[in-house]
């Protein structure tokens, strides 16, 4: 019978071999859901792996990727902290929400006076909307206990219903004729957040998510802060007798990862998207968390998941326009990329063995 | 402003309607975290419950086989979270958010062929005397057997958490795996049939809105309830009776303010539209001197070699 | 591909780029119809209809147009995207169908100027951008007639999403007509604040239903408020989107319908005869692409001959559902006898007529 038996040490060559394994396996039973839909297989995996990469219009894809990207790798980065010392923030849309409207609002407010300051002061804005969102769970869990999945969560909800609030009301475009939705942030140039260098999709927030993941490495690996959100999170006993405080640490992470799902919202909403609407939102927040642990919580992990996501949007995206795939076989798709990735870590820390006697 | 238009009885009635299909999904999701693991799948189990029932019912024109598939349909989603979590030792916060992912797109794939079809009606509970009673009867006595259903699975999750050996070997595994083990039980085993019992809970739930709440099926027509389920475990400190007081306050408190906003209160909408999820944090922050923690184990990853 | 070719790649989109220059497209002899939707096609209503006009153009043109589709598209950059993409890859027509995607339109419109663009509700033009929208507020007229007669509590319920001009117009409609007929109804609105939740949409019918309406209009996609009007027994309601007749011999007595089919199929043809040219459509009854489902037994013959007078009218261009003496609801004078309203003040109407009660939420 077939056994996992534990490494000593986790495997080098296997963390590397199984994103890769995983990757063959999603195209091998993704290309068996494309067959059974009557598409061809190979051209379907095609479209959604080497299209946005290497195909023809790649030129126009690439910069989309880190577009895409960069949203949920900044959004993940400040979750992985939290979820490291075992602080669960579920709420990221919300933040990513409210940081959006603070840093839309304030960018408002100026117009249309044009300077170089406004799109800085959005930034601040943005950052400290999201970090206040997620400083509600925080200082409920520290000051009454309360636990911080349900309250993020449903802070989520709370978030939706201030959009449509604010995309109805007090953001509405005057100049709109009544229907709802703010300006539109790209025609405002001081509030504008272009891309650096133009049509290569870099824009701030990319900067920042680069940054971001720098960061993160330096603190997890190099400062004492990381030391107390590792501990903490393998050994919450030893942590308290290193003289951890814990309250500071919920504070620290559900904050940090908070403001930067506020930042990412921010980004979003005065460059891609441009406008505060009623459907602003698009589950980056969600997604985030997937991206979060596919990249196994490490800084760099998760810059590589965030683009394989944005990879399988965007091909998906391609797939369903020319080769008429139905949205919902791409859904599929992904949950089963997610799947082969997740259950082929294992032989990173177990090998396989046969065993004589049937124990498990 | 009418508030005498509002009338109590039907309000808790229809509250009652209301809180079920998240009642079903919450108590399955207890049993799944009791004994140690989180399943963060719980929509994309109850969709394809949905469309699971609603095929079924059409297909054969029973509503009741359509639970029974709806059932089946859930619990062999969450075999593949099962496996993932069980065998393959994948995390369950990323595993459970993929089966969502993937439940999504399934569910929309099967239900393709069954847009703008309206199944056959349940029938609702008459009892000859109870049904008739002044105000008690409607509340309590005219509804579909699914409501009673809940209320029955509420109470016997409770009860054989409380009393009975199964109930004990599964808090003993969520608690401590290990101690479990060592105890010589067959931990993998029996955390499979508790996320089995969640999906089928998840999957009776869904098929609750696409056979009798709505009735019809669209894609993603669950909107969001698999998380308020989700949610309802925690706020329950994992605790049955307590489910069921979460889901009826959520429920009510979501009935209630369309009931206002008919009525013509000035309170504005967009307030009243966020009250079901304030007042939630509300009590769970009045309720929150109770510690009673999370299961010990809950979310861990476990093999026998540790 | 080799890596030259990939070099070549992006100093060709450098240098398109940096030039301001137009994007370059594949092309082949079909003509390509691009619809970008905004839910599922199978969310059997906006979506659902919209591709049903899809499937329209397919079967009137057969080989000479090939049609694409993206579904689930989120309002924002990932429109911009998948409207790129698909005029990259050699689309001659996009449709796309909500009004989030305004901008979006407009900003890749810039970009591939041969291409013809096609938004949904919105009110931004360029020279190859049109809009289009239907006058749903003609079938609200009809509606409310049948309304106003079939009460007999006096109490319609109507059910909005979002409070937006479009919303607030079928309101407005409903009331007025159903008041012209039956000087004693009210209207209860409930405000769903969702797009779409099936769940959340009968409880709002069953509330309504609760508070004495015995007719419930509708203005979000999901059967649920007829299936609630259905369990309440003497309840009627009204298709909407789609025609719903699953529930004829229940609750629903008409329905309005988006029937977007005759509109796509002229514009993809003026595209193939090359005079397609930029325009803002808003139509009605009459061209058909708003559709009255056929109104049942249930309702007396007598109402339902005025109710069909009242559709004729409109169609014909005789009648205007929104025609003076209308006071607004602040009691301030809208319109004078005989005066109709302007397009311009119905596409942004943000207020209601004299009698409705309650506040819009702002």
């Amino acid at each position: 019978m077939l056994m996992l038996e534990k490494r000593p040490q986790p495997s080098r060559a296997f963390a590397y071999l199984t994103p890769l394994l995983a990757v063959l396996a999603t195209m091998i039973a993704g290309g068996l859901m494309f067959a059974a839909l009557g598409k061809d297989p190979i051209e379907a995996i095609r479209t959604i792996f080497w299209d946005p990469l290497f195909g023809e219009f790649s030129f126009y894809y690439r910069p989309q990727l880190l577009v895409k990207g960069a949203p949920l790798v900044l959004i993940a980065i400040g979750l992985s902290l939290g979820f490291k010392a075992g602080i669960w923030n579920i709420g990221a849309e919300g933040q990513y929400i409210v940081g959006a409207i603070c840093g839309a609002g304030t960018g408002l407010a100026f117009y249309p006076m044009e300077s170089w300051i406004i799109f800085p002061l959005m930034i601040l804005a943005g950052a400290i909307g999201g970090m206040l969102w997620a400083m509600i769970p925080a200082i409920l869990k520290v000051k009454f206990g309360t636990n911080e999945i349900l309250v993020s969560l449903m802070l989520v909800y709370v978030a939706e219903q201030l959009l449509a609030s604010m995309s109805l009301g007090l953001l509405k475009n005057p100049e709109g004729f009544g229907f709802p939705g703010s300006r539109n942030l790209q025609q405002y140039a001081s509030a504008h957040n272009a891309d650096i260098i133009e049509g290569s999709g870099m824009h701030w927030g990319v900067a920042f998510a680069f940054i971001a993941v720098i960061f993160a490495y330096i603190l997890l690996n190099r400062h004492m802060l990381g030391y107390a959100i590792r501990l903490t999170g393998e050994a919450p006993r030893a942590a308290r007798f290193a003289g951890i405080n814990p309250a500071r640490l919920i504070l620290f992470c559900l904050g940090a990862s908070g403001a930067l799902a506020g930042l990412a919202g921010l980004f979003e909403v005065s460059g891609p998207a441009g406008q505060i609407s009623i459907d602003f939102n698009t589950g980056y927040g969600f997604t985030a968390i997937i991206v979060a642990f596919l990249g196994r919580l490490h800084p760099v992990g998760i810059l590589l998941a965030g683009l394989l996501m944005a990879l399988t949007y965007i091909g998906g995206e391609i797939a369903q326009g020319s080769l008429g795939l139905p949205g919902a076989a791409i859904q599929m798709f992904q949950g089963m990329l997610l799947f082969f990735l997740l259950a082929v870590d294992v032989l990173t820390n177990y090998r396989l063995r046969f065993s004589q006697k049937g124990a498990a | 402003m009418d508030l005498s238009a509002i009338n109590p009885a039907l309000l808790l009635a229809s509250l009652m309607v209301a809180a079920t299909p998240i009642l079903l999904a919450a108590i399955g999701e207890l049993v799944t975290e009791k004994s140690g693991v989180l399943n963060l799948g719980v929509e994309g189990m109850m969709i394809t419950g949905a469309i699971c029932g609603f095929a079924a019912t059409i297909e054969t024109g029973s509503p009741a086989i359509g639970f029974v598939a709806a059932a089946v349909g859930g619990a062999l989603l969450s075999l593949l979270f099962a496996f993932l979590t069980q065998f393959a030792l994948a995390n369950q916060v990323a595993s459970g958010l993929a089966l969502t992912l993937f439940g999504l797109g399934l569910s929309s794939l099967l239900g393709q062929d069954y847009v703008g079809l309206k199944p056959p009606s349940t029938p609702q509970l008459d009892i000859p005397i109870l049904s008739d009673l002044p105000v008690l009867g409607q509340i309590l006595f005219r509804h579909d057997m699914m409501v009673y259903f809940a209320l029955a699975l509420v109470a016997a999750v409770w009860a054989a958490l409380k009393f009975t050996r199964v109930g004990l070997i599964l808090r003993a595994v969520g608690e401590s795996h290990d101690a479990a083990h060592a105890l010589g039980y067959k931990v993998v085993r029996i955390r499979v049939l508790a996320i089995m019992f969640g999906g089928a809970c998840a999957g009776l739930g869904g098929a609750y809105i696409s056979l009798i709440r709505v009735p019809q099926w669209t894609e993603g027509m669950t909107a969001g309830a698999g998380w308020i389920a989700l949610a309802l475990v925690v706020f329950a400190s994992w605790k049955p009776w307590r489910v069921l007081l979460g889901a009826y306050l959520f429920g009510g408190v979501t009935v209630l303010q369309l009931n206002l906003q008919a009525a013509g209160l000035a309170i504005p909408v967009e307030y009243l539209s966020m009250s079901p999820y304030l007042i939630t944090i509300l009590v769970l922050v009045i309720m929150s001197s109770d510690r009673s923690k999370a299961p010990a184990s809950l979310g861990r990853i476990f093999h026998a070699s540790q | 591909m080799k890596r030259r070719q990939i070099m070549t790649g992006a100093a060709t989109a450098l240098a398109l780029v940096l030039s301001g220059g137009a994007w370059a497209e594949s092309h082949s002899d079909k003509t390509k119809v691009g619809f970008v939707y905004v839910g599922p096609v199978g969310d059997g209503g906006w979506t659902y209809e919209h591709n049903q006009g899809r499937l329209a153009v397919e079967k009137e043109f057969g080989d000479a147009v090939e049609t694409v589709f993206v579904e689930n598209v989120p309002e924002g950059a990932d429109a911009e995207r998948v409207m790129t993409q698909m005029a990259l890859e050699g689309a001659d027509l996009i449709f796309t169908t909500s009004f989030g995607y305004m901008d979006p339109t407009i900003n890749v419109a810039k970009k591939f100027p041969k291409v013809k663009f096609e938004h949904a509700t919105g009110y931004k033009t360029a020279p190859n951008v049109s809009t289009y929208s239907a006058r749903f507020y003609e079938g609200r007229a009809v509606q409310g007639t049948i309304a106003g007669h079939m009460t007999e509590s006096n109490v319609v319920g109507y059910i909005g999403s979002f409070p937006i001009p479009e919303v607030i117009r079928g309101i407005n409609a409903a009331y007025i007509h159903a008041k012209k007929v039956n000087p004693d109804v009210t209207f209860k609105i409930v405000w769903a604040y969702t797009w779409f939740d099936p769940a959340k949409e009968a409880d709002a019918a069953k509330v309504l239903i609760e508070q004495g309406a015995d007719v419930i209009l509708q203005h979000t996609d999901s059967t649920a408020p007829l299936a609630a009007a259905a369990a309440a027994g003497n309840v009627i309601g009204f298709g909407q989107a789609s025609d719903m007749a699953e529930f004829a011999d229940g609750p629903r007595v008409s329905s309005i319908i988006d029937n977007w089919a005759p509109y796509y199929i002229q514009r993809t043809k003026a595209v193939i005869d090359g005079t397609w040219e930029s325009a803002m459509t808003w139509d009605g009854i009459g061209p058909g692409m708003v559709g009255i489902g056929e109104i049942t037994d249930k309702v007396p013959a007598e109402v339902k001959a005025e109710a069909l007078a009242l559709k004729d009218s409109i169609a014909s261009g005789d009648y205007h559902p929104f025609t003076g003496p209308l006071k607004k609801q602040d009691g301030s004078d809208w319109l004078a006898e005989g005066e109709t309203a302007d397009d311009g003040t119905l596409a942004g109407m943000n207020f209601y007529v004299e009698g409705i009660e309650g506040d819009i939420p702002q």
